[in-house]
């Protein structure tokens, strides 16, 4: 039998949001709020100053959500329904079925996504080059957290774990780094901390390519290196350690 | 080598727990395999790690030649499984249940949609088939799963415990869907409802701590028991004075007693009981008797009794 992987790609989306969402609308409002309602604070809180920065925070924070939320989406379907273990005694393969469910949570953020899109071509004003710059920056953003979402997924036991997981990965990698802000905000000995989390190296990437900050050369390049470095490590961990068939 | 073969195949669970304790068996893949045991005995274990689910921590498997251990890819294309805890998504349709599961099994969308309006009917659920599942009675949602995977093209589908739930005449439909599809699919289920085991089974496995300590079609295993015929006393408490030159006399706990014995000796105190006009049924042994003779317990939670007279 010749098999359709798009089948199988489209199997992950309808079950993970395009039905979720049909039946769960409130689900909808959740993926819309989170970066939206920081980005609303940042506004606020510097008279407007910031809404450029805080628009590429809300991008950075809508990648980092795909892989967090994705990490309790595969932990339910995993521990609680066994539709991943059906799953795995099916010829659809590890890959193709995360793949599926990344796409999914794209589909999820779609509402953020396009009030950030709109909000970007109307407040952030850059050039095609620093476009390009901030597409590549979140779409490595975006596998970096669906690797992560789905190594934790495969440790978790239980969705209650994978709430606490959630709540750690969001809170260290949107929620404190210098996403909604400028890092130079930071005071010195504590900027280095933020440079432990890649979401840092990203929004100084986006801040940079649209003019917010001005970030020399050989730093910009050290940024790249470093996210795209921590994205394949990332990648490599989760093939290796993730157990699609258990020990 | 052809059908399903299993050698020594042991698993032992990061806890500790020795699960299956080098565990052997062959049997051909056809028709309906069913393994029993008691809870906790390593059924759900051996069904995990034949579905590529579960590593074992030692031993080999094939299915028709093809390696489970080292080449689960090629075993994926073959098979279907419902797990034993597996539970139909709230938040989806019966046909959207098993829609969504064809197409991760690669079909075409209206293929799909085919298959699953086909495997509604053939369960009978067509008036749940629009309704959200999460409204459906437990045994409805059952018959979901159960469809999903006798919806798709898999040769070999394992069902852990499948009739688990379902009111009388529901099991009976779900054995009468098995015994049509078992003509094209090799079956693999377990349950705990030895009726089902003994009308549905070609062959059956018994399963205890991890070892198998039978397998084989019924006539097979009750070679396997030292006494293969029973009769049933039917005049609760009622004592003869019948000696059995061998057997095993049991009591159940309804008062009535049973003769274990062979099927010659089986005959002979017949004969004696039409004489003496004492009301009983004789049988070969069923998969009940076998069962509790070959995992040793006691029939029934009743005492067990070397009578000479009764
Ligand atoms: N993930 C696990 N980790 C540790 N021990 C386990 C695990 N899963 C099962 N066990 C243990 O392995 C043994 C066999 O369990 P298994 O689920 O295979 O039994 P079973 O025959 O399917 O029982 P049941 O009829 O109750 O479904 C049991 O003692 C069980 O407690
Ligand atoms: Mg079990």
């Amino acid at each position: 039998m010749r098999r359709n992987i798009g089948s199988q790609l489209l199997a992950s989306v309808l079950v993970n949001a395009v039905y979720a969402m049909k039946n769960y609308p409130i689900m909808l409002s959740y993926t819309f709020l989170s970066p939206l309602s920081m980005l609303l604070v940042i506004f606020f809180v510097s008279h407007g100053s910031l809404l450029g920065i805080g628009i590429e925070g809300g991008f950075i924070m809508a990648m980092v959500l795909s892989g967090v939320s994705m990490q309790g989406d595969l932990s339910h379907l995993k521990n609680d329904l066994k539709i991943q273990d059906m799953v795995v005694s099916s010829p659809t393969t590890a890959f193709v079925y995360i793949l599926g469910m990344a796409i999914s949570e794209l589909v999820y953020s779609l509402p953020s996504l396009v009030t950030l899109i709109v909000l970007a071509a109307l407040f952030i004003h850059t050039s095609l080059m620093g476009a390009i710059e901030i597409f590549l920056a979140m779409s490595l953003m975006f596998a970096f957290s669906i690797a992560l979402g789905f190594m934790l997924s495969t440790f978790s036991s239980d969705v209650i774990q994978s709430w606490a997981f959630s709540g750690i990965v969001s809170t260290f990698l949107a929620t404190i780094p210098p996403v909604y802000y400028p890092i130079t905000y930071i005071p010195l000995p504590y900027r280095y901390i933020a440079y432990l989390s890649p979401t840092t190296y990203a929004a100084q990437i986006a801040q940079n390519a649209a003019g917010y900050v001005a970030v020399p050369g050989a730093i910009l390049a050290i940024d790249w290196i470093v996210l795209i470095a921590v994205s394949i490590a990332i990648f490599i961990i989760a093939a290796k350690k993730t157990r699609w068939r258990e020990k | 080598m052809q059908g399903l073969v299993c050698s020594n195949i042991s698993k032992r669970y990061e806890t500790g727990k020795v699960a299956l304790n080098k565990l052997s068996m062959s049997v051909e893949s056809k028709g309906i395999f069913a393994l029993i045991g008691r809870n906790g005995a390593g059924k759900t274990t051996l069904i995990r790690i034949l579905a590529t689910q579960l590593s074992p921590t030692s031993g080999a498997a094939s299915l028709n030649g093809v390696d489970i251990i080292k080449d689960p890819h090629g075993i994926r294309e073959r098979i279907a499984i419902v797990p034993q805890e597996a539970r139909a998504t709230p938040w989806l349709t019966p046909h959207e249940t098993i829609f969504s599961y064809l197409l991760w099994r690669g079909f075409d969308t209206g293929e799909a949609h085919e298959r699953a309006d086909r495997a509604i009917k053939r369960l009978a659920i067509e008036e749940y088939a629009d309704k959200s599942n999460r409204f459906l009675s437990g045994g409805i949602k059952r018959k979901v799963l159960v469809a999903t995977v006798i919806a798709s093209e898999a040769e070999l589908i394992f069902l852990d415990e499948p009739t688990t739930g379902l009111d009388p005449i529901s099991r009976n439909d779900l054995w009468n869907v098995l015994n049509e599809l078992k003509k094209d699919r090799f079956i693999f289920l377990t349950t705990h409802y030895l009726e089902e085991a003994e009308r549905l089974a070609d062959n059956i496995g018994i399963i205890e701590n991890g070892k198998l300590l039978g397998i084989g079609t019924l006539e097979e295993l009750r070679k396997k028991v030292k006494y293969p015929y029973s009769i049933k006393m039917l005049d609760a408490g009622k004592k003869a004075a019948v000696r059995p030159k061998s057997g095993k006399v049991i009591r159940g706990l309804d008062g009535n007693s049973q003769i274990l014995t062979s099927q010659k000796e089986a005959y002979a105190i017949s004969d004696q009981f039409i004489k003496k006009g004492i009301k009983f049924s004789m049988n070969p042994i069923s998969l009940d008797d076998i069962f509790y003779y070959l995992v040793k317990k006691p029939i029934e939670n009743g005492e067990e009794h070397e009578e000479e007279y009764w």
